[in-house]
Formats: structure tokens, C-alpha cells, sequence
């Protein structure tokens, strides 16, 4: 049985880290507000362009001389995985569920006896992922010192995957980051960009004829890199709110179970502290009685 | 003549601007467009430039680069360089003016972005008049 100082200490030991991730939860809901405000303003450029790729792909002419990024250099030997996580911690299962998801795909491309190759953002996922994974690596960014990530960072990032792309270093993208569906639900992710793969819900029946200007070829060169970081940039809007939505709900659950926390022991602590009061009354009445 | 058909203009960020129109012109990549409504399907990129929105009144915006898609009637103006003419600072115009011109006096400039300069510097020219 701890003592009562013991127990005081603990009480006070509890409710000051309340007092922290209280704190958290306040600032996680107020950046949450916002960085879902921009993931959902981010949301109509990247499935406008998406659109627009998937239409133009649809009137080449000749797939067989189609822009490499679009249809891919017809191997898959090597995978790049792009992950894509928090540069801080106390965020829930965040990091872990794209660390996961990331995993399983790293097992399932080694055992298919093809070759992996990993660019990690954010320093969360690559404490997760250097132990098993560490010697696949080939790049890691961190934007840690930046406060709010712009389109400038996702274009750095958009910039190396081709540069990779372009000296043949890979096959196949796959960028991996949280979906934000709401604050409490954020769904882990897979996202292959190149090639472009072609989600069939977004497929429209009527195909409509376009005219181009310049031809197809030309506006797709230059639309498909711009294409990479827009879609990195959307993952990138898509995890900031997710990051954020979860680290709400996580800091929650802990502001919530140390208050529980808290009652307990302070049951404990008053249960303790009569027994000790019954116990120094008998010891004074039996020691009266015994005069 | 109040034919009109949906405009939006999405940058990265947010959404800028999304209205009827009766007619747009846009800068596109080989020469300035007018678009009505019914307007064959179109994709295209735009230069530097205006893009006029014509609504009853009349709107500018300028653009550096864009993508441009018009569908039944829905004109998609993709751009992460677009100002609002009215709402641009005189200071903002020159500094771009001053960069693009030194930028076209170095020589390792191609065709194609020798001449995005050249479009850049008269649009942002006819702008300060």
C-alpha cells in the first residue's frame, strides 16, 4: 500500500500532464480547423487535374509513344514508396497506421522478388521504417522547421521523383499518406502516380472529343510533372488535417482517461487516509482502556 | 445575349473565383481565346497573361501559367499564379517587370521560355500603363 505522500504525488503528477494534453487537444483543434479548411479548399485542383490527365488519356492516339509518366516504362521491377508522415509525435495512431500500411506493401514487393526503394517525409515514419527497412532508403526530406507547407515543398518533392523517373531509377510510384475523412476516421492510403492509374469510379460513360492546343502530346508533357506535385501537395493537405484531427481525438482520449485516472487515486488516497484515522482512534482507545 | 455557362478558377490552395459568365478570354498558349457558351470542348494551357471575365461587368485576373479545360459548359481554369488585377500592388508589377527582364538578358534561356518571358514582360508592361 503506497503511502498517503505517495499517492498525493501521483495525484498531482496526473493532473499536471491533464493539464498538458488538455492543452494539446486546444491547439490540435484550433490548427485542425484550419488545416482542414485548406485540405478541403486543395481538394478540387487535384481531382480537376486527375480529371483532366484521365480525359486526355483517353485520345491518345498512339499509347505506344504516350509520355513515360503517364503509362509507365513498361517494367515493374523497382517500387519507389513515397511516405508521408508528421515530423511530431502524441498524434494517436497516425504515423503507425501509414508505417503499417507501408510495411505491408514492403513485404508484398520483396516477396514478389522486385526491388524497393523508399523516400521518406517527415521524421516520424522514418524512426518507424529505418530498423527493418533502413538500407532501402534513398532519400529522406524533413520539413520541420517549416510551419505551414506550401506548394514549394510538394514541387521539391514532385521534382525528384522525376528526376528518379527520368534516369530510370524505378518503375512504379506509390505514395502512402492519411486520408483525412473526418476528424475521428482517417484512412491510410496508397496512392499510385506513376503510372497514372485510372480510378475506375471517376471514369465518365460519355467520352467527349477534345481539341487541343497544342496537341495532346505537348500539354501532356508539361501537365504530368505539374500532375506528381499536385498530388503529393494533396497529400500533403490531406495528412496536415489528419495529423491534426488525430492528435485531437488522441489527446482527448488521454485528457479523459487521466481524469479518470485521477479519481481513482483519489478514492484511493481518502480510503487510505480514513483507514489511517481509524486506525490511530483504535490505537488511542485501546491504549485508554488499557490504563 | 444572357447565355452563360459556369466559370471556376482553382489554384492549389482554394478555390479563387466561381461565377457565370457570358464570355471569358483567356490567354491561352498560342494566342488569346474568347469562350461563349456551347464552346467546343477544349484543353489548353495559358501563357502569361489577363484572363478577361465578362459577366455585365468586366474582371481581370493575371496569370502566369495555367491548364484550362472547357466541358458542357464548365470552364476549369487550373492556375498557382493568378491575381486579381484591381487587387495587385503597383510595387508587385515592377518587381516582376525588373526580374523578367533580367532573366531574358541571360542567355541560357530556350525558345519556348524566352518566349513565356517575352509575354510576361508585355502583358505586365500594358498592365502599369
Amino acid at each position: 500500500m503506497p503511502s498517503l505522500d505517495d499517492l498525493k504525488k501521483r495525484i498531482k503528477s496526473v493532473k499536471s500532464t491533464q493539464k498538458i494534453t488538455k492543452a494539446m487537444k486546444m491547439v490540435a483543434a484550433a490548427k485542425l480547423r484550419k488545416a482542414q479548411e485548406n485540405a478541403e479548399k486543395g481538394r478540387p485542383f487535384s481531382q480537376k487535374m486527375q480529371n483532366i490527365i484521365l480525359n486526355l488519356t483517353k485520345s491518345i492516339s498512339d499509347p505506344a509513344n504516350a509520355p513515360k509518366l503517364l503509362v509507365g516504362n513498361g517494367k515493374d521491377k523497382v517500387y519507389l514508396c513515397v511516405i508521408l508522415t508528421a515530423d511530431r509525435g502524441l498524434c494517436g495512431g497516425f504515423n503507425s497506421n501509414i508505417c503499417k500500411l507501408a510495411k505491408v506493401n514492403f513485404k508484398k514487393i520483396i516477396n514478389e522478388g522486385k526491388n524497393l526503394k523508399i523516400i521518406t517525409v517527415g521524421s516520424k515514419g522514418l524512426d518507424q521504417i529505418k530498423r527493418e527497412y533502413g538500407k532501402y532508403i534513398v532519400k529522406k526530406f524533413s520539413f520541420k522547421d517549416k510551419k505551414i507547407i506550401s506548394f514549394n515543398e510538394a514541387e521539391i518533392i514532385g521534382r525528384e521523383i522525376i528526376s528518379l523517373f527520368n534516369q530510370n531509377e524505378f518503375d512504379k510510384c506509390i505514395l502512402f499518406f492519411n486520408n483525412f475523412k473526418n476528424v475521428i476516421t482517417q484512412i491510410p492510403q496508397a496512392q499510385q502516380i506513376i503510372p497514372v492509374e485510372s480510378q475506375s469510379s471517376e471514369i465518365k460513360d460519355e467520352t467527349l472529343t477534345y481539341e487541343f492546343e497544342p496537341d495532346e502530346d505537348e500539354i501532356l508533357e508539361d501537365l504530368l510533372p505539374k500532375n506528381i506535385s499536385t498530388q503529393v501537395f494533396k497529400a500533403f493537405l490531406e495528412n496536415a488535417a489528419s495529423e491534426q484531427g488525430s492528435r485531437m481525438t488522441a489527446m482527448d482520449n488521454a485528457t479523459r482517461n487521466a481524469g479518470d485516472l485521477v479519481d481513482k487515486l483519489t478514492i484511493n488516497y481518502n480510503r487510505s487516509r480514513q483507514a489511517s484515522i481509524t486506525k490511530e482512534l483504535i490505537e488511542i482507545i485501546s491504549g485508554a482502556e488499557s490504563l | 445575349m444572357s447565355e452563360k455557362f459556369q466559370l471556376e478558377i482553382i489554384s492549389p490552395d482554394r478555390s479563387i473565383l466561381k461565377t457565370d459568365a457570358s464570355e471569358v478570354v483567356i490567354p491561352s498558349y498560342e494566342g488569346e481565346m474568347g469562350i461563349l457558351k456551347d464552346h467546343t470542348p477544349l484543353i489548353t494551357f495559358l501563357r502569361p497573361g489577363l484572363i478577361k471575365v465578362k459577366n455585365g461587368t468586366e474582371s481581370k485576373y493575371f496569370v502566369e501559367e495555367g491548364t484550362v479545360e472547357f466541358a458542357k459548359n464548365n470552364l476549369i481554369i487550373l492556375t498557382s499564379t493568378v491575381k486579381e488585377l484591381s487587387k495587385i500592388e503597383k510595387g508587385f508589377i515592377e518587381g516582376q517587370i525588373n526580374e523578367a527582364e533580367k532573366k531574358i538578358k541571360s542567355n541560357e534561356l530556350t525558345d519556348k521560355e524566352k518566349y513565356l518571358l517575352s509575354y510576361k514582360l508585355n502583358s505586365l508592361k500594358a498592365i502599369n500603363q
